[in-house]
């Protein structure tokens, strides 16, 4: 089986700084990888390459058999198939909800205004927030905000979900719910690639737990593997002061 | 001296001149806009030509004074080109019109860049991850936000403007200012005069600073959060 997502020798430079120093990493269909390590390990760089928010400086990326480092390839419609989740959440302020979720399937004439609307009264049941359709984002709890993020991301459609620490913005009674909807996705069968410090999460929901260190992929396995019986001193001492 | 008798006599050669002030402020405020909008993005243009021209544009225009400018535009453009053998020129109107645009214009752009640099760019990148374009992006996301951050001191350069544009009477726009310099030149009252058109600027500033107001309000939604 081909892979959802192919990164093959990514490298990534800010200036002179190599951030990313060498990075493979094959994710298939309906799998469920968590990203964990330090901060400034290069993970979040690792995962905007993967919708090219950041340019690879190096290396190839294939997304559902589309080489998206081909400098040829048409970015628009390739994020089109990647949805994105943000730690700041990045909702449209001056959009309400239901405008949050429809613009872009509507303004990408993907879908007409009847469809999406639709589509969106679903999204918004999904994610447990159908009073707040008329709402604007700056009435919703950072919680329900995230799952409005979500909600905005799988109106697309896409084929795989990045989720950019989705829940390091939220006061700790909020992280609950939004891991609730996110684990709810996973079972659904969505690849999945979280680069989160939500470490029962990982245990809980990956199919695959991936240490990042110093740009590198220091090691990787399933929960049990990473969690209970880590091999890398690196990720021994990392998991030490996390868990 | 009779200020009331002034008020009646004078009174109604001001109000024409008002409507001079108001249709020239208007004219120049909606190409100013047009002019500021494409400035702006000009200037943030990664082609160094376009962001070169808008910057030399509001260099140029911000470090000469308006009446300098008003003066190349009426007097000194039309000469230059006459010697060049061409019949043309302007009228005090036309000149007033183009004069205030070029300068609102310059500003407006400044305005818009801080508005658009005050959006975060996590709104940029949450529209680029949902395929928008570049442009689309900027279209429904960027701008909307970036000019309601605008509205107050958008507001403030439509009041600079509508003011400057008293300038023009140095080049015998009958705008208000200069249909009372009229009035005083034939009867000597330039206290009663003077004194009814800075009231008639209070009233016209105060309604349009009302107006402005309420577009902020209107707004308002969501944003600040």
């Amino acid at each position: 089986m081909e892979p959802k997502v192919k990164i093959s020798n990514l490298h990534k430079y800010f200036r002179k700084n190599e951030v990313l120093r060498g990075i493979d990493l094959e994710v298939y269909e309906g799998e469920v990888v968590c990203i964990i390590g330090p901060s400034g390990s290069g993970k979040s760089t690792l995962l905007r390459c993967i919708n090219l928010l950041e340019k690879p400086t190096d290396g190839e990326i294939v997304v559902d058999g589309f080489t998206i480092t081909d400098p040829k390839a048409d970015v628009n419609k390739i994020r089109r198939n990647i949805g994105m989740v943000f730690q700041q959440f990045n909702l449209f302020p001056h959009l309400t909800i239901e405008e949050n979720i429809t613009m872009a399937p509507v303004d990408n004439k993907m879908q007409d205004k009847k469809t999406a609307k639709e589509n969106a009264a679903k999204l918004i049941e999904r994610v447990g927030l159908s009073d707040k359709l008329s709402a604007y984002p700056s009435t919703l709890s950072g919680g329900q905000q995230q799952r409005v993020a979500i909600a905005r991301a799988l109106a697309m459609m896409p084929d795989v979900m990045l989720f950019d620490e989705p829940t390091s913005a939220l006061d700790p009674e909020m992280v609950g719910e939004v891991l609730a909807v996110m684990k709810e996705l996973a079972n659904d069968g969505m690849t999945m690639i979280v680069v989160t410090h939500e470490m029962g999460f990982a245990r809980e929901v990956a199919d695959r737990v991936i240490f990042i260190d110093d740009g590198v992929i220091m090691e990787q396995g399933t929960p049990e593997e990473i969690f209970a019986n880590p091999k890398n001193p690196r990720t021994i001492d990392f998991l030490n002061k996390v868990l | 001296m009779d200020f009331f008798k002034v008020f009646v006599e004078v009174f109604p050669s001001l109000l024409k001149g008002l409507g001079v002030t108001v249709q020239v402020t208007v004219i120049s405020l909606t190409i100013a806009c047009l002019l500021g909008m494409t400035a702006c993005l000009m200037g943030m243009s990664k082609s160094w030509v376009l962001s070169g021209i808008s910057k030399i544009y509001v260099w140029i225009i911000r470090g000469t004074p308006f009446i300098v400018q008003l003066f190349i535009v009426y007097f000194g453009i039309p000469q230059f080109i006459q010697q060049l053998g061409i019949n043309f020129r302007l009228t005090s109107f036309q000149a007033s019109a183009i004069t205030l645009s070029l300068n609102a214009g310059a500003y407006l752009s400044e305005i818009f860049r801080g508005g658009i640099q005050a959006v975060p760019v996590g709104q940029m990148e949450a529209a680029r991850s949902l395929g928008l374009s570049h442009g689309r992006a900027m279209i429904k996301v960027i701008l909307p936000q970036a000019l309601r951050i605008c509205i107050p001191s958008l507001g403030n350069q439509f009041i600079i403007t509508l003011k400057d544009s008293s300038l023009a009477a140095t080049i015998a726009l009958t705008e208000i200012v200069y249909m009372g310099k009229l009035y005083v030149g034939r009867t000597m009252q330039s206290f009663a005069t003077y004194m009814i058109i800075g009231l008639m600027y209070l009233v016209i500033i105060t309604i349009l600073t009302k107006i402005l107001n309420v577009i902020e309000r209107r707004f308002a939604h969501g944003t600040e959060g």
